[in-house]
């Protein structure tokens, strides 16, 4: 499943472009069946659970206003969140990109003397790559949420931000277990419940012996320093208490002002992302407490690029988004893909806008480059998204950012939309154009149908018939009308 | 009414059959229809592609050819296309004052604000749903992501359909995904494109209805062309010429090779 012969250069795009990514998944049946099935499942779930909730438009709204606010006053919430951290006992520390972070991390990890940490999910530390940057250094990071146990296991990527497992189905699951589980705890079926106990067991041992955690958060609260995960197995609970060292990595986007904003964000969040009106566990910590839970507290907070994107008005929108994965499930192009095509951590709509803007990556030859182009504008991500990110216009900017940065020139597309905006500027323009078209007639059948053109549009007739072009154009129709009535 | 009709390039060019029984159907309804004659293109395919600078003289060209509006001379605009109709509403002022032409941004959005696609013109501006229509066929409806999504057009399409006598409605299997088009993304992107193109095929031959509606030929030309490479035999046909038949002149289909047809099973 992992990409082959790529050059990987880091986690937000591992080198290869979404059109071979793309290329190679759309055949795979089995794959599309999986996505299928699951982004259905979920998508009828979050419908339910939109409509039933009264004022879901309100609370939309709600969440978009707060997280533009705190983008706006990002800065200040920063410094009253770590101001509060510190506080409460924890220890802040700021990471300008990747590397900055997993150094911080491990340097850490280092001086308490372990070789395996435990892990809940969390995106911004598979954004900056820790778990192989802690293995390249001899220390294992064990993913304790269960899908991600399961990519991790099967030595593959997430698929999904919400779901990272969505793209296997229970007997692929069954398989991974059976190869790395030890003896005595290998599944017999691929019964999701055994599936589920056998994990279990596996966890267990991992969580009590565990003396540092990592987390990342999906909000941070300025006003009192509070952190947030929210998750559906309780394995996240569990590292969050059971380690002496807490480490928490988290993008600086994720301050929000107050604990009465959170509350928005607690009906939205799991609405979006698994369609239940509230997700099983909700954890809350502040700082240290002695004698109960971790006794040590890092807050790393990660910058990455995001600095870059909030300096800039246009796409600065991407950073309001809460990671519910909802425009993935409701994305054409992801159900028939899925994640791996997009080759990075953040699939999807929103990693179509999200990734080129972290690597400010919008230049000819940069596969993230050619993310934005990879949507239909079909609009579906803007209708479904819980605070209301307008992927499709952030898109069309970023398509022309591309275009303008000289993407895409040698390729033949500048000359046919300049020779086609030549033409399409006037009508009179256009009429002469249209005179020519009864020459199209003869390239059709007698049915009147075209089976083959040449580029650009020949890999539109590779799967696709055109219709031949009228007789008579409309402007043409409408002329014989006039001179008829007079 | 003053009715100033908008055929799109497309619509002009190749699915004439379109804007025709627009103007039909709104003369019938007791309208004046205009074609201004210098009209040409809204730029939306060279907008969604990024060349914003090449979609800037289709811009201007669109705002002077529909400029009488600002003064009265028509009383709406109409449009047989959901997604050209976007691209005017959405797209036309965002790009002239992106490219800082602000005087042009200003014009475009009075225009935008009196630009309708046929089913909203006809339901919400003349406030009508029952046209008189006779269209003895079955049918179904798929609603493009553009007037879904953009121009917002609800259940306009199918509460005007439900009054056109002699029509069956069969529903659409997942009606609301995308066609897999998107422009220039059908050829950028064959290969997805034409896996989601085929899905619509399928659900559309699923129907067993005679005729796929739309408001847009750019979508009923790609979902058409696959279904006539796969062989379904449904027919494709623009929302203007299910409304514009009548019991006196009844919809007629044109002969083969002069409009979009599919191949159906030999
Ligand atoms: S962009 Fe919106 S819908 Fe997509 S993951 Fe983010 S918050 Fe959810």
């Amino acid at each position: 499943m992992r990409p082959q012969s790529t050059t990987e250069t880091s986690p937000l795009q591992w080198g290869e472009t979404f059109r071979d990514g793309s290329r190679r998944m759309v055949g795979n049946d089995q794959l599309r069946a999986n996505l299928r099935n699951a982004t259905e499942t979920i998508r009828s779930k979050r419908d339910a659970r939109a409509a039933e909730t009264q004022n879901w438009e309100e609370l939309r709204h709600a969440g978009a206003a707060i997280k533009r606010y705190s983008l706006d006053h990002l800065a200040d919430l920063l410094e009253e969140l770590e101001a509060n951290v510190t506080a409460n006992g924890g220890i802040v520390h700021w990471a300008r990109d990747a590397h900055e972070a997993n150094a911080i991390a491990y340097d850490i990890v280092a001086r308490h003397q372990v070789d395996e940490v435990v892990k809940v999910k969390s995106m911004a530390t598979q954004e900056i790559g820790l778990n192989e940057y802690f293995a390249d250094r001899g220390i294992q990071a064990v993913e304790t949420d269960l899908a991600e146990l399961i990519v991790q296991l099967g030595n593959d990527h997430p698929s999904h931000v919400v779901v990272p497992a969505i793209h296997r189905n229970r007997s692929e699951v069954r398989d991974i277990f059976t190869d790395n589980f030890e003896d005595g705890n290998r599944p017999s079926s691929d019964d999701p419940r055994e599936l589920t106990m056998r994990a279990r067991t596996h966890l267990r041992e991992k969580f009590l012996n565990a003396k540092v955690a990592i987390s990342g958060a999906n909000s941070m609260i300025a006003d009192t320093g509070a952190l947030s995960v929210y998750e559906s197995e309780g394995n996240g609970r569990m590292c969050l208490t059971l380690p002496e060292v807490l480490i928490s990595i988290v993008g600086i986007e994720k301050v929000i002002p107050t604990w009465q904003d959170a509350e928005v964000f607690t009906e939205l969040l799991p609405r979006s992302a698994t369609g239940e009106p509230m997700n099983p566990y909700t954890s809350w910590w502040t700082g240290v407490t002695p004698g109960d839970g971790p006794q040590e507290f890092h807050l790393i907070l990660l910058d990455n690029g995001r600095t870059t994107v909030l300096a800039d008005p246009l796409g600065r929108d991407a950073l309001a988004c809460i990671r519910c994965g909802a425009c993935m499930n409701i994305c054409p192009v992801y159900r028939m893909v899925g994640g791996h095509a997009y080759n990075s951590v953040y699939p999807g709509p929103i990693g179509a806008i999200l990734t080129p803007q972290l690597l400010g990556a919008f230049e000819d030859g940069d596969p993230s480059a050619t993310l934005p182009f990879a949507s239909t504008l079909c609009g579906a991500c803007y209708d479904v998204c819980p605070v209301k990110i307008d992927i499709p216009s952030i898109l069309v900017e970023l398509r022309r950012r591309s275009v303008e940065s000289g993407a895409g020139s040698g390729s033949g597309w500048g000359t046919a939309m300049k020779a086609s905006s030549e033409v399409m500027r006037s009508g009179r323009r256009l009429g002469a154009a249209e005179a020519l078209l009864p020459l199209g007639r003869a390239v059709a059948d007698k049915e009147g149908r075209i089976t083959q053109l040449p580029w650009p549009v020949s890999s539109w007739t590779k799967s696709r018939d055109v219709p031949s072009p009228p007789t008579e154009s409309f402007r043409r129709w409408m002329s014989r009308r006039e001179k008829a009535e007079r | 009414m003053r009715i100033a009709v908008f055929a799109t390039c497309m619509g002009d060019a190749m699915f004439p059959q379109a804007p025709r029984a627009t103007v039909t159907l709104l003369e019938r309804l007791g309208h004046e229809v205009f074609f201004p004659r210098q009209q040409a293109c809204c730029g939306q395919m060279h907008i969604n592609t990024g060349y914003f600078e090449d979609a800037l003289p289709l811009i201007k060209n669109h705002v002077k050819t529909f400029q009488p509006i600002l003064d009265g001379a028509w009383d709406a605009i109409v449009v047989p296309s959901g997604s050209c109709t976007g691209s005017i509403k959405h797209q036309q002022a965002m790009v002239a004052s992106k490219l800082g032409d602000q005087k042009l941004a200003n014009r475009a959005a009075i225009i935008a604000e009196n630009t309708y696609d046929l089913p909203l013109l006809l339901t919400d501006f003349l406030g009508i749903e029952d046209v008189g229509a006779y269209f003895p066929h079955s049918l179904t409806y798929h609603p493009t992501c553009h007037s879904m999504r953009i121009t917002k057009v609800g259940d306009a399409p199918e509460r005007l359909l439900s009054r056109v006598q002699g029509a069956t409605v069969v529903p659409l299997p997942d009606a609301e995904q995308c066609c897999g088009f998107g422009g220039t993304f059908s050829l950028k992107y064959p290969e997805v494109s034409s896996a989601l193109v085929s899905e619509k095929a399928r659900a559309v031959a699923s129907t067993g209805a005679e005729f796929l509606v739309a408001d847009d030929y750019s979508c009923l030309m790609n979902i058409s062309g696959r279904m006539s490479r796969l062989g379904i035999a449904t027919q494709p046909l623009h929302l203007a010429e299910v409304l514009a038949g009548t019991r006196d002149h009844p919809f007629r289909r044109e002969p083969a090779g002069t409009t979009l047809t599919t191949r159906g099973k030999a």
